[in-house]
């Protein structure tokens, strides 16, 4: 009988989280344009959410490109169409790892940190401090970290692939010795702008809102003590790193999987 | 100058994220901005494509000249039809040039590659290659060795 309540609670927890994080989006983003809680304070957050990133960004993309030209050279070598690595690099990167990485790593990196900031904000009581003095703190605090978590994502992403790319052209070309012009070739032939690169950024773009939106949603509804701030941390991790591979499934069964 | 610095590194990560989108667009994808004013349009009939696609490539002695832009059915003819897109500057194709869809490599991509005639009169826009040649189809060719040697036999 207990657990059947404790069920019941469970559930009618997650509806109702659903539902306040939606208002909390809502009432966000009626503002308007990123723009509309001033430029300044997008500004900051641009830099914080996304220059930050930038290293850790920059790194696992040329890492992960390498891996890619490497395990792909033992299998296609096998084949005899070792051409064909910078087709399988490039498609991998754009329309899959691309996106879904640098999502994974922006809600560890950039997504923690948001919730953290949030929920001390909330803690150390400056968030009904705002109120008092009149200022919404939706407006001040929330709306700019979810505009500046919106844009940064689909650049983190595009970087990343980019630098990918990059990685897995240096091991193809100048460790195994593939032709420049082959690996260059066949991708061009075969990677088209809108089917591969727009389709991976409108992708990069559903990861960075989903991913922004759990992570501000749980700062800013985190029990205000030391370990409601710790606990809501680890939930944005773990619940936006699902959100993002349950999405990403959905989005690639749309777009490429012709279901 | 902290204020001013802030911007300056949220600036550059913004032009990273263009520049990266360039050159996934142009280096990556081959993307290119040429419109369709340097180009004219031929078409030809062929019994089977077997393969061939949109966007393939025309070439001429191994050099890309041109692409396939528009794949159909003849429905009079139940022929295939293709049309491409032929760069104006090869604008001395004769009329009696042959177009066969050949195969880069063993398991490579479908391509068209032409044949220059010997006529002395040009292709034009809109004009249609006669003589054609279509994929070899390999159960086809199987089917024709079976066939011969079950006749031998």
């Amino acid at each position: 009988m207990d657990r059947i309540r404790t069920l019941g609670r469970t559930g009618i927890g997650m509806i109702e989280s659903l539902g306040a994080s939606s208002m909390l989006l809502w009432n966000s983003l009626m503002w308007g344009g990123p723009g509309s809680a001033g430029f300044g304070d997008l500004v900051k957050q641009l830099f914080s959410v996304g220059v930050r990133s930038l290293s850790i960004i920059t790194v696992a993309g040329f890492f992960v490109g390498m891996v890619l030209g490497l395990q792909g050279y033992t299998i296609l070598v096998d084949f005899g169409s070792e051409a064909a690595l910078g087709t399988l690099v490039s498609l991998t990167l754009l329309r899959e790892l691309g996106p879904v990485v640098t999502a994974l790593l922006f809600a560890g990196r950039a997504g923690s940190a948001l919730t953290a900031e949030i929920g001390l904000m909330k803690a150390t009581e400056q968030l009904s401090a705002m109120e008092m003095m009149g200022v919404d703190p939706l407006k001040r605090v929330i709306t700019p970290r979810l505009w500046a978590g919106m844009i940064s994502m689909p650049i983190l992403a595009l970087i990343f692939s980019t630098v990918g790319i990059w990685g897995g052209a240096f091991v193809a070309v100048d460790m195994l010795g593939i032709d420049d012009g082959a690996y260059w070739g066949n991708m061009q032939a075969s990677v088209t702008f809108y089917n591969d690169v727009v389709k991976g950024i409108i992708k990069s773009l559903a990861f960075g809102w989903v991913v922004t939106w759990i992570a501000v949603y749980q700062g800013y509804a985190s029990m205000p003590t030391s370990e409601g701030i710790g606990k809501a941390t680890t939930q944005t991790v773990v619940i936006a790193s699902l959100a993002v591979l349950g999405l990403d499934f959905v989005l690639t069964a749309v777009m490429f999987g012709g279901v | 100058m902290q204020k001013r610095s802030l911007e300056f590194t949220v600036g550059i990560f913004m032009v990273m994220g263009i520049v990266a989108l360039v050159l996934m667009a142009f280096r990556v994808s081959g993307l290119s901005v040429s419109d369709a004013g340097d180009t004219y349009t031929v078409k030809a009939h062929f019994e089977n494509l077997g393969g061939l696609n949109d966007r393939a490539k025309v070439s001429m002695a191994g050099v890309t000249i041109g692409r396939v832009t528009n794949i159909y059915l003849d429905k009079d003819w139940y022929s295939a039809v293709v049309e491409m897109e032929i760069n104006k500057d090869v604008d001395n194709l004769s009329i009696d040039t042959s177009a066969a869809i050949l195969t880069a490599g063993l398991l490579g991509e479908k391509y068209i590659g032409l044949t220059v005639g010997a006529e002395t009169d040009f292709l034009k826009d809109g004009d249609w290659i006669e003589d054609t040649q279509s994929a070899i189809v390999l159960e086809e060719l199987i089917g024709r060795f079976l066939f011969n040697k079950a006749e031998e036999g």
